[in-house]
């Protein structure tokens, strides 16, 4: 049959264009949600829009989070997002709880680190490795009133969270553990009704002494120190926490003896998720407030964001946030299929506090003078970005990560 | 205890900046953000509030539109209503299906379900009407409360905000149809447990078609413009200039 003929019977006989495509695409792009999915994101934007935003710059400057707020996500349900019903959660995925992180971030990055700490790191870890006897007492908490914090780093360990000094010496009898020792830059530490720290029980034996313990907050031994005057990040309060001779019940343990590092590593490797989460929130928050100045503010007869400079840098910023929102919806749903996704949120970690670094930046720039005031919050994302590329594992961490990883492929 | 039903609309959020479709015959609504119309948010929570003060046994939600309007009737559920009716048709909300046609389905469904309570909000902030809620008291025969800021049920009264100021109306029986206005309650947000909880419940499907043979409307939307730009302001030099200008020129006194 001759070519011609054979175009003119597949043009004929062909169905519509769109009914093709939709037929031949069997799976849902990562930035297609669900419907609850969708439901999460508008809630969490509304919830933003009216509790969050009117107070935000107020928190900033005194540098401290009203507690009505904390509570209010408390009671619509943001704190306990992947913990089941049954505990009084909400009973949702993981990708939900980095729809909600992102979206709060948009509006106050400090309010997204709180959520996210709370959700990625201590409910999950709770969930993953806590004794039924554990669940039971903190799910519900977590869910409903009781913010966390999760203790880790401490003066002479970041990066290197293995040489840790925090002691955890066990009784005699093998009934509770005493605790001794300072962790540092702790988030969340003024809110928190709960820690999860990593202490070493067994010193000798290296980083496999590392031991989780649930400690409550108010236990005897306890104290919180100065908080940190940070350039972002400013409401979250981040402070030392000391503790002196802490008695905490053997049943407090988190797991097993000794699995302490595992945990950490295992947890922070999706946590890195939820940060890319908050990340991107604060790179749209950024854009999405400076966009609409671009189109009001006039310079040489003609609008600025008409330019073409300025269409080629908005354009880029835009470009790399879609990467970055892509990016992070493919790790969690890779998460959520339970495949292996350590890279990716290695990659999502690393790249979404590039771009959030770089638009904040960048938009600053586009709102001219004003955008280095007060007067707009753009110079607020832009300090809040920067502790992106250092806090739940630095990018020079990141890279090396990625590093391994790629070297074990080849 | 009543049987409560609230009609909820899927319209253009309110935060969108709408733009007019090139062939002028519409509003564009390709890509654009859709939200629950702010009135039925509150006329949900009101009949939310009822069901918890135990003065309401059911709460059915009810929406008019394409498939997309379920999400909708889920925001409904997720604040608290008990079951959802999709009424679905093809037919823009925005401008083909009037007052006149939503109140006759409304009325279709109240038929069936038999509420004695019937809360709408008191306009749509697409097309602004403002006749469903009185169109479907008289379609049901029932004595309508509009604009309410305050519902007693057990007082049969309720304050209704007018221009002059507050106004207390008593109704003499239920059933009876309220329109909320905006200062009648600040709505819930759906936490997210009763999102997921929603999932669950009931949500039924009819043609509205099936209900209610005509519907076309008394109305033709003949063109959809945007308002002329804001000219310059004129400045005068005194009093006497201004009233001047004012009667002569805008011809507004």
């Amino acid at each position: 049959m001759s070519i011609a003929r054979l175009a003119a019977r597949s043009l004929r006989s062909a169905a519509p264009r769109s009914a093709v495509a939709r037929s031949l695409s069997s799976r849902p792009g990562v930035t297609m949600f669900s419907e609850e999915e969708n439901m999460v994101r508008d809630m969490a934007a509304s919830w933003c829009e009216q509790e969050l935003k009117p107070h935000v710059r107020a928190m900033d400057t005194k540098g401290e989070m009203q507690p009505e707020i904390v509570k209010s996500l408390f009671d619509n349900g943001l704190m306990g997002m992947e913990i089941p019903e049954q505990f009084g959660g909400s009973g949702m995925n993981f990708t939900s709880a980095c729809i909600a992180i992102e979206e709060i971030a948009k509006v106050d990055p400090s309010f997204a680190i709180l959520v996210d700490i709370q959700n990625t790191l201590t409910n999950n870890a709770i969930r993953f490795w806590g004794s039924q006897e554990l669940q039971d007492e903190w799910l519900p908490r977590l869910a409903t009133d009781c913010a966390s914090s999760f203790c880790l780093s401490e003066a002479g360990s970041g990066s290197d969270a293995f040489a840790m000094q925090t002691k955890a010496d066990l009784s005699a009898d093998g009934s509770h553990y005493t605790i001794n020792g300072t962790k540092l830059w702790i988030s969340n530490s003024s809110e928190a009704g709960v820690f999860l720290v990593f202490a070493n029980a067994d010193l000798s034996k290296g980083y496999k002494g590392i031991t989780a313990f649930v400690i409550d907050a108010k236990t005897e031994g306890i104290s919180l120190g100065r908080k940190e005057r940070k350039l972002g990040l400013r409401a979250s309060s981040t402070r030392p926490v000391t503790f002196e001779n802490v008695k905490v019940d053997a049943k407090n343990v988190l797991g097993e003896v000794g699995q302490g590092y595992k945990y950490a590593i295992e947890i922070l490797n999706e946590g890195r998720i939820g940060i890319g989460a908050q990340q991107l929130g604060i790179a749209k928050g950024a854009f999405n407030a400076t966009m609409p100045y671009l189109f009001e503010r006039k310079q040489f007869g003609t609008r600025i964001g008409d330019f073409q400079m300025m269409q080629q840098q908005y354009s880029q910023l835009a470009t790399e946030i879609h990467a970055v929102e892509t990016m992070m919806y493919n790790a969690c749903r890779m998460k959520e299929a339970g495949v292996p996704f350590i890279k990716e949120a290695s990659m999502v970690k690393l790249y979404s506090s590039q771009v959030a670094e770089k638009v904040a930046s960048k938009c600053i720039e586009f709102c001219g003078g004003v955008g280095f005031t007060e007067d707009l919050m753009v110079e607020k994302f832009y300090r809040d970005c920067k502790v992106g590329s250092i806090y739940e594992g630095t990018s020079n961490i990141q890279l090396q990560t990625i590093a391994k990883l790629i070297s074990k492929e080849y | 205890m009543s049987r409560v039903m609230v009609g909820v609309k899927r319209v253009v959020d309110y935060a969108v900046k709408v733009r007019v479709a090139s062939d002028k015959k519409a509003v564009d609504l390709a890509n654009v953000k859709m939200s629950m119309n702010p009135f039925c948010e509150i006329a949900v929570e009101e009949a939310v509030r009822l069901k918890e003060a135990k003065k309401a046994s059911e709460i059915i939600a009810v929406s008019i539109g394409p498939k997309q309007a379920q999400e909708t009737l889920r925001t409904a559920l997720a604040m608290g209503c008990d079951r959802a009716i999709h009424i679905t048709t093809d037919l823009r909300t925005d401008q083909e299906l009037g007052p006149k046609g939503v109140a006759k389905l409304l009325a279709a469904v109240a038929e069936k379900e038999s509420p004695d309570v019937v809360i709408v909000g008191k306009q749509a902030i697409d097309g602004d009407m403002g006749c469903t809620g009185s169109m479907l008291a008289a379609y049901m025969d029932v004595p309508q409360c509009t604009f309410a800021a305050k519902i007693d049920l057990d007082a049969k009264t309720v304050e209704r905000e007018t221009d002059a100021g507050t106004e207390v109306v008593s109704f003499p029986s239920l059933p009876a149809v309220f329109t909320a206005d905006l200062r009648l309650n600040e709505p819930r947000y759906a936490t997210l447990p009763n999102i997921m909880k929603a999932k669950k419940k009931k949500m039924d499907t009819i043609a509205a078609a099936d209900l209610v043979a005509d519907l076309t409307d008394g109305n033709t939307v003949l063109e959809v413009f945007e308002p002329a730009p804001r000219a310059a302001g004129v400045l005068v030099d005194d009093v006497d200039a201004l009233v001047d200008k004012l009667k002569n020129e805008a011809a507004v006194i």
